[in-house]
């Protein structure tokens, strides 16, 4: 049932992420069982599955929002805990999540440094504000994202530049790992193409991108290789080159196993 | 994202100052709306008064103001984190009687301010817990420690107020300090440096960004990697300290630690930040304006006296006061939005 990542991909390279048998239960239910997942340098995954599926949990381990209740992670083969969001930010991960996580009543540059403000000097204590400014307009420029001002609250923001402003952020501090829940589903045609053209971007940032969509359309002009799950148990893994569409529908749904 | 995307450029620096300009004049605004109140008031009670506009009239005035005042600062910080605290009343009062007792005590008056400050920074800190790690409402916290505090108050005094106190201790409510050529009462300058020092705590420090950061959207800093509960335990904690800053200065100024004391003030106090423009909804709003809110408040009051109203209806002008303000404050916020 399970195709390994063909030996062409990870020949020589090992994963920069590696979990293995993760298991997440909310009260009674399962919502992920024994679920395997890797992710190799510079590659863009996608996680898909129907509403239910356990994607979000998986990915909310990985961002510390849930811990895993059984299962093992490795960073760079590193075996690592991951507690809270902070701890998955020092690492170097970072997520969109589908909530956008920002505050709306702050500015733009607020939430683009949220709770990992610049201090000035040794104190630690007095926020460096021409740095946070700075820093926002340079990373906001080189990814081509536009926002009416820096001061502009994000309450008056549009949705598509509200998410503009969530990727721009993970794209700016996601050192390794980047995570994207639903980076399109509140977006408009023109928009997603723009957030589809930032992710491939990562890929030439250095960083590794996994995506959960809904859309497979979306899915495949960005995805590398596609993991699906179903019922929180991993399904299948599939280069997109070896795989298509009605696969991928097949998998999600279970047609095939009947 | 919007058409200019397609240029694939970020607007120039030029336009982008012009809109930070227009936005800062609009939340800038929230503030000077209520002082062009303040002012308006001012100015219609020296035309009517002889007396109003007298710096002993003043300093009246910002006299009986500051504890509220002082008070109010801490309160804005925990409805701008997004929560409330109904008892800074309590706390005012049983942080005066323990000092009071310790001063009857003989005990230095250093050491008796410093005990009445760390018990009322202590009542804060429980608030804090009770809200953050067993996540009571905060209003439900703060009810009970409101009669939690109030009830030491008459226990500890069995009813009777504490007179007496030593000069050393009523230094800080009754001196005036001269500046230029006004007597300007001590505890008005414990407001105006408490006043800056919480502006620039709010506005450019890690921890004032995270206080509007958790009010706004708590999950939203939760998922950053804020720690929410450290912070609701900060701002509680900070408002008891406050109140009992406030406390001190009031009993200082009365001469007299009642356990009656300060009964009612929690809700001067919530006014004060409301009509000073601070979003009950947390996560924005200004410590000048809750500054200009108490001062409204205190017009108001030595206004209708020097006009010749009875005092009794002094409650039903700060009830209409706050309604309108708030009313004012949100057709302002529904019209920008």
């Amino acid at each position: 049932m399970e195709d390994r990542v063909s030996s062409k991909k990870n020949s020589g390279t090992y994963p920069i992420l590696e979990m293995r048998g993760i298991c997440k239960y909310f009260g009674g239910v399962h919502a992920l069982e024994n679920v395997d997942f890797e992710l190799y340098p510079q590659e863009i995954v996608a996680l898909v599955g129907d509403n239910g599926a356990g994607k979000s949990t998986l990915i909310k381990i990985i961002s510390g929002v849930y811990t895993a209740d059984r299962g093992e992670i490795y960073l760079e083969g590193k075996r690592i805990e991951i507690q809270s969001p902070s701890d998955a930010r020092a690492l170097g991960i970072e997520t969109v999540y589908q909530e956008l996580a920002l505050v709306e009543t702050r500015d733009v540059a607020a939430n683009f440094f949220l709770g990992r403000e610049p201090t000035k000097g040794r104190s630690g204590i007095f926020i460096d504000k021409k740095k946070v400014e700075e820093v926002t307009v340079r990373t906001l420029k080189k990814l081509s994202i536009t926002l009416p001002s820096l001061r502009t609250a994000v309450r008056y923001l549009s949705g598509g530049q509200r998410q503009a402003l969530a990727v721009g952020r993970a794209i700016a501090w996601g050192r390794k790992i980047i995570i994207m829940d639903e980076p399109t589903a509140a977006l408009g045609v023109e928009e997603s193409r723009k957030v589809l053209g930032l992710v491939r971007q990562l890929k030439e940032h250095g960083a590794s991108v996994i995506v959960i969509s809904h859309n497979l359309r979306h899915v495949f002009s960005v995805a590398e290789r596609i993991i699906v799950l179903r019922g929180g148990k991993r399904i299948g893994s599939k280069l997109k080159s070896e795989t298509s569409g009605d696969e991928i529908v097949k998998l999600i749904t279970g047609a095939e196993l009947i | 994202m919007e058409r200019r995307v397609k240029g694939g450029k970020i607007k120039t620096e030029g336009s982008q100052k012009k809109f930070s300009g227009l936005i800062s004049r609009v939340t800038g605004n929230q503030v000077i709306t209520i002082l062009l109140i303040l002012i308006a008031l001012g100015t219609y009670l020296s035309i009517h008064t002889g007396t109003f506009l007298t710096s002993y009239n003043i300093f009246n005035i910002l006299r009986a103001f500051s504890w509220i005042g002082i008070s109010a600062f801490g309160q804005s910080m925990v409805i701008i984190g997004g929560g409330i605290d109904l008892s800074p009343g309590s706390v005012m009062a049983l942080s005066s009687i323990i000092t009071a007792m310790l001063l009857a005590q003989g005990v230095d008056v250093s050491i008796s301010v410093v005990a009445g400050l760390a018990l009322g920074a202590f009542t804060g800190y429980v608030n804090g817990i009770l809200i953050s790690k067993t996540k009571l409402p905060p209003f439900i916290a703060t009810l009970g420690m409101m009669s939690v505090a109030r009830g030491f108050c008459y226990g500890l005094t069995s009813g009777w107020p504490i007179r007496h106190l030593p000069p050393g201790f009523l230094f800080l409510g009754q001196t005036d300090i001269l500046i230029l050529h006004w007597k300007v009462p001590l505890p008005v300058i414990f407001m105006i440096v408490l006043a800056i020092i919480s502006f620039i705590f709010l506005n450019n420090t890690k921890s004032g960004y995270h206080i509007y950061a958790v009010g706004g959207n708590e999950y939203s800093a939760s998922l950053t990697g804020i720690n929410v509960g450290k912070i609701k335990i900060l701002i509680y904690t900070l408002s008891g300290f406050f109140a009992a800053i406030g406390g001190l200065l009031m009993t200082s100024r009365l001469g007299v630690a009642a356990p009656t004391a300060a009964l009612g003030y929690e809700l001067d106090i919530i006014a004060a930040v409301a009509i000073g423009g601070i979003s009950l909804r947390g996560g924005e709003g200004s410590i000048w304006g809750t500054l200009i809110g108490a001062a409204i408040m205190q017009v108001i009051r030595n206004g209708l006296v020097l006009m010749g109203f009875p005092a009794y209806w002094q409650p039903a002008a700060i009830g209409a006061v706050i309604i309108i303000a708030v009313m004012i404050d949100q057709m302002k916020k529904a019209k920008a939005q």
